[in-house]
């Protein structure tokens, strides 16, 4: 049978789930879906498994506000009613927070997410280091890292995935930042951006709060976010 | 009451798997710590993917979390990682429902399923900030509680537990309770807790090694006794009567991540009666009751829906067994809901074709492997350890598997068992040979992997009096075993022996052990059934340490006379049963399934005035069945054993 429709849900990940793996994480929702009933569809063969595709994987450990998941199902639904039941349905600290039918043609997350937004947290420190680091980085020329994929050491230039660095002052745990990163050619995350600058920090929370894609040319959520939109406009306006 | 989680959470990004630390499966609860209820951890001495699917511990969590006047939190043991950074930030051990700290609880109740987790029954107790010794623990320190198979040896760990629970726990769990509760009303004074031991060990199936004294005649056991008039002499198990008022767990916990049998698991039935001699679960769980087909079938439907698992495993000691095997299995099968898109897993199959036409008609994916115990290589030694499973069983099954889509096979093997000669050892590698060569008919990648475990006697078994085989002759039948098969498709997996030596010792050593364990555990000893973790030297040191002979605790034959160290606790089977049975076996006769055979008084019924609960009073179809008897053609292959008086020497 070939998949009908294809619906794009965003979705959280915060408190205590935070520490399951990205693995666990696909088992968590094909649970989920087999308990709402959800037409997934499934791929042929012997051994066959719902069609899923999740984007970038959240590092284990890390919050997120912007998860997002496409599903193949075998018939259409209507998305909207999905974000209450598969939420009632996740652990604690999974939200569903938006659904959404998408063409087939629509690349896939994997392919099209070009930058993330998040929001972090480095443990004791004072407001003044926080200004100063975030100054440092951004006027720096090159930021190299050497980063271990697959057993071997590659020497990178995080400066280049790096785009905004905007201290936010205290919180729960020390001084919070907002940070934007580049995933292409390859996907930095504030624990290494730290790491490659300041090994002597540590980190607090760090939690993913938007994916971004290249939406011809402008930048744009895999789910446009309508409540954003709207406390722009507000914020315009005041 | 203290939330722990605060202090753990920045240690988490430390260690692997931190997920195991989390909690917030579903099915998990969150209770509530109302001071008037008697707060149980229930603990299981390992990792939390090898604890967490336990069913033993998931039934006394539904149980207790069922009553007004208790709750039930749960515990693992922490990873090496993470014990470092507990005992580096002074972090005890804690639950991982409410990440309460362990101490917090007035009952921990730890499953002991192996005996090589031992000393992480110590480490645990150290972790919780918990003297590791009963005689030091305060009068209001948590009551220390051991139950499972191993506890039915708990001689070991005397000098660590408060009380030792023998049998099913479903019912014995709420007496425990309501003695504890009382206490804990009366404000848990000082100089209570010999009295609350006492009115403890008067529950039946509850054992306090604390009221008994040991003395000993140079190495042997003189006497095992009471230390008052009231505690009994001899603890008997506690048996439930009838599965069918136990329907649990009804809220099977679904882990977050990922553990070892990871799916639904419905209990089909308890107890065993094939009488395979070296398999002390089949012993210490009898009789066999089952649980009405309906009912299972419910539990599977229910249980699917709730957890949205696509897999669920009908467990028991022998599932194919199961009177209602093609009732449940047919009905789970053809339910609308699952889509087709169930499998149902058979684990412990028999070794026959009907078995195997089970298992394909339900295993709708992941055709990957099959795998049988024939347990001996040779008829011969089958019959001696009563595995009565006959070469043409054997090759039918395999025949049956490999023509039904099957690649691949797996054979498990004891070596080391009574009586054994090079001759049955190397049958082993016949019969994994034989097995590729019916592969190869049907599949051109046929391959076939030979496990071998070495042999460990256990208490309660007819195999109790036997000295096993020492580190090199296990590893000398395993290379025996290894050179046979050189240049085949048969590959071999094998145990560590020295690992089996030490789980020897574990199982059926006395108190004095205690001391040993005790070191192993100082010495570093944590995680001893994980191959990486373990070291013989650390066992061979503490022994030499304690001046006590490891040959005597393991490699020794015992005498008929001899007070075994669980002597003072019964399972229900009577000794001269046990011994006559271990007579019979090195004569190699074998004994039939009592299910379908006149009752030969074992003791397990008679004793407790229960009855097999089995809803067919003949065997199932198909092969020998196990039972060795050609049940389709005439005469048995093997000489059967009429009833004898055993029982009624008593």
């Amino acid at each position: 049978m070939t998949a009908a429709t294809t619906i794009r849900l965003r979705f959280t990940k915060r408190g205590k789930v935070r520490f399951t793996g990205h693995r666990d994480v696909a088992r968590i929702w094909e649970r989920a879906l087999r308990q709402t009933g959800v037409p997934i569809a499934y791929t042929q063969g012997f051994s066959p498994r719902p069609r899923l595709s999740f984007g970038l994987a959240l590092p284990t450990g890390d919050e997120s506000d912007g998860e997002y998941l496409d599903l193949l199902l075998d018939e259409p639904v209507d998305p909207e009613p999905l974000c209450e039941a598969l939420t009632a349905a996740l652990p604690d600290g999974f939200e569903v927070t938006a659904a959404t039918t998408i063409e087939r043609s629509t690349p896939s997350l994997q392919e099209s997410v070009i930058a993330c937004t998040w929001w972090f947290e480095v443990r004791q420190i004072e407001r003044d280091t926080a200004g100063a680091l975030a100054r440092e980085l951004l006027e720096a020329d090159v930021l190299p890292y050497t980063r271990r994929r697959k057993g071997r050491e590659v020497e990178v230039d995080l400066r280049s995935a790096l785009g905004s660095l905007v201290p936010l002052g205290s919180s729960e745990r020390g001084q919070a930042f907002s940070v934007e990163l580049a995933t292409k050619p390859f996907s930095v995350r504030p624990a290494e951006l730290i790491a490659a600058t300041h090994p002597e920090l540590e980190l607090g929370l760090s939690r993913r709060t938007h994916q971004w894609i290249d939406g011809d040319g402008a930048r744009r959520e895999p789910i446009p976010m309508p409540d954003l939109v709207h406390e722009l406009a507000e914020v315009r306006a005041s | 009451m203290t939330d722990l989680w605060p202090r753990l959470e920045p240690l988490l990004p430390r260690v692997q798997k931190p997920a195991r630390y989390i909690g917030g499966e579903g099915g998990a609860v969150t209770p509530d710590w109302a001071p008037h209820k008697v707060a149980w951890l229930l603990g299981y001495p390992d990792t939390y993917e090898v604890g967490l699917p336990n069913q033993g511990l998931q039934i006394l969590y539904e149980i207790l979390n069922e009553r007004d006047d208790a709750f039930a939190e749960r515990t693992y043991a922490p990873w090496v990682d993470l014990e470092e950074q507990l005992r580096t930030h002074d972090v005890p051990l804690f639950s991982v429902d409410t990440h309460r700290p362990a101490r917090d609880f007035d009952v921990l109740a730890f499953n002991l399923s192996a005996e090589l987790v031992y000393t992480n029954l110590l480490n645990c107790l150290d972790l919780a900030g918990l003297p590791i010794h009963t005689a030091r623990r305060a009068d209001a320190d948590p009551l220390v509680a051991v139950g499972g198979h191993a506890a039915f040896n708990p001689e070991p760990v005397a000098d660590f537990v408060d009380l030792v629970v023998l049998g099913d726990g479903e019912e014995v769990v709420s007496e425990i309770t309501e003695v504890v509760a009382a206490w804990k009303r009366a404000g848990k004074p000082e100089g209570s807790r010999e009295r609350l031991l006492r009115d403890l060990a008067v529950i039946e199936g509850v054992y306090v090694p604390s009221l008994y004294d040991v003395s000993y005649d140079g190495p042997h056991i003189a006497e095992v006794a009471p230390r008052f008039a009231d505690v009994p002499e001899v603890v008997e198990k506690r048996t439930v009567i009838d599965l069918a008022d136990w329907p649990y767990p009804r809220n099977q916990l679904v882990p977050l991540t990922e553990v070892v049998h990871d799916r639904l698991n419905v209990e089909v039935f308890r107890g065993c009666t094939r009488g395979c001699r070296f398999c002390q679960a089949g012993m210490i769980t009898r009789p066999v009751r089952e649980r009405p087909a309906e009912q299972v079938t419910q539990m599977i439907g229910d249980g699917l829906r709730r957890t949205g698992y696509d897999e669920v495993s009908l467990t028991s000691l022998s599932t194919a067994d199961f009177s209602g095997i093609e009732e449940v299995t047919g009905a789970t099968m053809s339910d609308p809901v699952n889509c087709g898109r169930v499998s149902i897993s058979l684990p412990s199959l028999r070794v026959d074709a009907f078995t195997v036409g089970i298992a394909a008609q339900v295993a709708k994916a992941r055709r990957s492997g099959l795998t049988f115990a024939p347990e001996a290589g040779s008829w011969r030694l089958r019959q001696v350890i009563n595995k009565l499973i006959t070469d043409d069983d054997l090759e039918a099954a395999v025949e049956s598997a490999y023509s039904q889509g099957w690649q691949r096979m797996k054979l498990y093997f004891l070596t080391g068992l009574p009586s054994e000669m090079d001759d049955d050892t190397e049958a082993i590698a016949e019969l994994g040979k034989r097995c590729v060569e019916i592969g190869k008919q049907h599949a051109k990648g046929a391959s076939v992997t030979v496990s071998l475990g070495g042999f460990v006697p256990k208490a309660h078994t007819p195999f109790q009096w036997f000295g096993m085989n020492g580190v090199d002759e296990l590893q000398r039948k395993v290379n025996l075993v290894r050179a046979a098969v050189r240049k085949t498709r048969v590959q071999i997996k094998w145990h560590e022996p020295a690992a089996s030596l030490a789980e020897g010792l574990a199982s059926r050593g006395d108190r004095r052990i205690g001391a040993v364990i005790e070191r192993v555990w100082r010495a570093g000893g944590t995680f001893q059934e994980w191959t990486e973790r373990f070291d013989l030297t650390r066992w061979t040191d503490a022994m030499a340490a304690e001046g006590l002979d490891l040959d005597w605790y393991t490699t020794r034959h015992r005498h008929e006379d001899e007070i075994l160290p669980w002597d003072h606790l019964r399972a229900g089977l009577h000794r001269d049963f046990l011994w006559q049975d271990w007579q019979d076996a090195l004569a190699g006769a074998g004994l039939p399934d009592c299910r379908w055979t006149p009752c030969y008084d074992c003791g397990a019924c008679t004793e407790y005035g229960v009855e097999h609960v089995v809803a067919s009073p003949v065997p199932p179809a198909g092969g020998s069945q196990g039972t060795g008897q050609d049940l389709v053609g005439a005469g048995a292959p093997v000489r059967f054993l009429g009833a004898r008086p055993t029982g009624a020497a008593r």
